[in-house]
């Protein structure tokens, strides 16, 4: 279990990093709002989500209505649906566990539960836990203390941000060399350049992510592995 | 505080339900029956396109018109992956990636 844990641990580092200076600029834009540190803990436990609890911050300063904040979110988050079907099996194996997982699903979470094989003597299902929670602790801690003591923190913290992007492409890496073909990377390129080009940065995000998987079923003839028997030949 | 407590509360509430029912929906829709075999196809192929996805939704802002508007993510995605290949250890990859970019942003554009 120490074992298990410490691996998590060393895993979650570079999300630490990076949810230092998003976590504790979202908890000073709380507070500016007058939105105290314990607002900062409700949002950051029961949302646990950068892109949505930024997205708070203009509904808070807008007095957004409810029906706008329920679209907006549903379409900010709809990604997480897909990262839910990739451990649906693996997940429902653990019995009620599974929905404290698929919660803890967020983009840096579902990332590090994707990076490799774990390895002797981990457990897999408190793997994923402590994965998680390290995770979810690190940002409910780091909007908390922007609440709370933003102002203080004074250094140039300009780029770190670069840490999340570091650590997808690092994972992308390691899936690069694992997994038997490269073409879903190359169908998932294709998609975002195109919807970069055509929709722009803002919106897209789920488009793409529909047309990858469009494409990734389209070549479910190429890309699935056949039974052993028709592969002896 | 522009809002009353309980309009904010209310914010809260409808933000959390929305956001916990998208990350349950699968595990809700298949509750107790057999994974289909084509979600089960697209959920074990798809973590490499997402990780694709994500890189380029970390670089969405680039910007050509200027270098400074997208070298240094160019330079310092190479540098993550030069090392990663090199070493492959991830978080000397990450370090390094991310030093890079940060010594570029501060301090050279």
């Amino acid at each position: 279990m120490k074992k298990t844990f410490l691996d998590s641990f060393r895993r979650s580092i570079p999300v630490m990093v990076g949810y230092f200076p998003l976590g504790v600029a979202w908890g000073i834009l709380m507070q500016k709002l007058g939105y105290n540190a314990l607002w900062s803990l409700l949002c950051s436990v029961s949302v646990f989500g950068g892109s949505v609890q930024y997205l708070m911050l203009d509904f808070f300063a807008a007095g957004a209505a409810l029906s706008t904040v329920a679209v907006t979110v549903l379409l900010l988050g709809s990604r997480h649906i897909f990262y839910g079907i990739t451990f649906l099996e693996k997940f429902r194996s653990f019995g009620p566990w599974q929905w404290l997982l698929a919660f803890l699903l967020v983009d840096e979470v579902y990332s590090l539960d994707c990076s490799g094989e774990r390895g002797e003597g981990i457990d897999e299902k408190w793997s994923f836990l402590f994965t998680g929670a390290l995770c979810w602790s690190y940002w409910v801690g780091f909007t908390v203390l922007g609440g709370l003591a933003g102002e203080l923190i004074r250094f140039d913290t300009t780029g770190i941000e670069f840490v999340m992007t570091a650590l997808f492409v690092v994972i992308l890496i390691e899936r690069l060399k694992s997994d038997p073909s490269a073409l879903p990377a190359g169908i998932a390129a294709v998609s975002c350049i195109g919807c970069l080009a055509l929709i722009g940065p803002d919106g897209f995000l789920l488009p793409s992510l529909l047309i990858t998987v469009a494409g990734l079923v389209l070549a479910r003839p190429v890309l699935e592995p056949r039974p052993p028997e028709k592969e002896a030949k | 505080m522009r809002l009353p407590v309980t309009y904010s509360l209310l914010i809260v509430a409808v933000t959390v339900v929305c956001n916990l029912a998208e990350r349950w929906l699968p595990f809700l829709l298949l509750r107790g029956r057999e994974v289909p075999p084509l979600l089960h196809y697209v959920g074990g192929i798809l973590p490499m396109a997402v990780m694709t996805t994500l890189v380029f939704y970390c670089v969405r802002d680039v910007s050509f018109a200027c270098a400074g508007g997208w070298l240094p993510q160019a330079i310092a995605v190479g540098v993550t992956a030069a090392l990663h290949l090199w070493r492959r250890s991830t978080l000397l990859s990450i370090a390094g990636g991310t030093a890079c970019y940060m010594l570029l942003v501060q301090a050279v554009f």
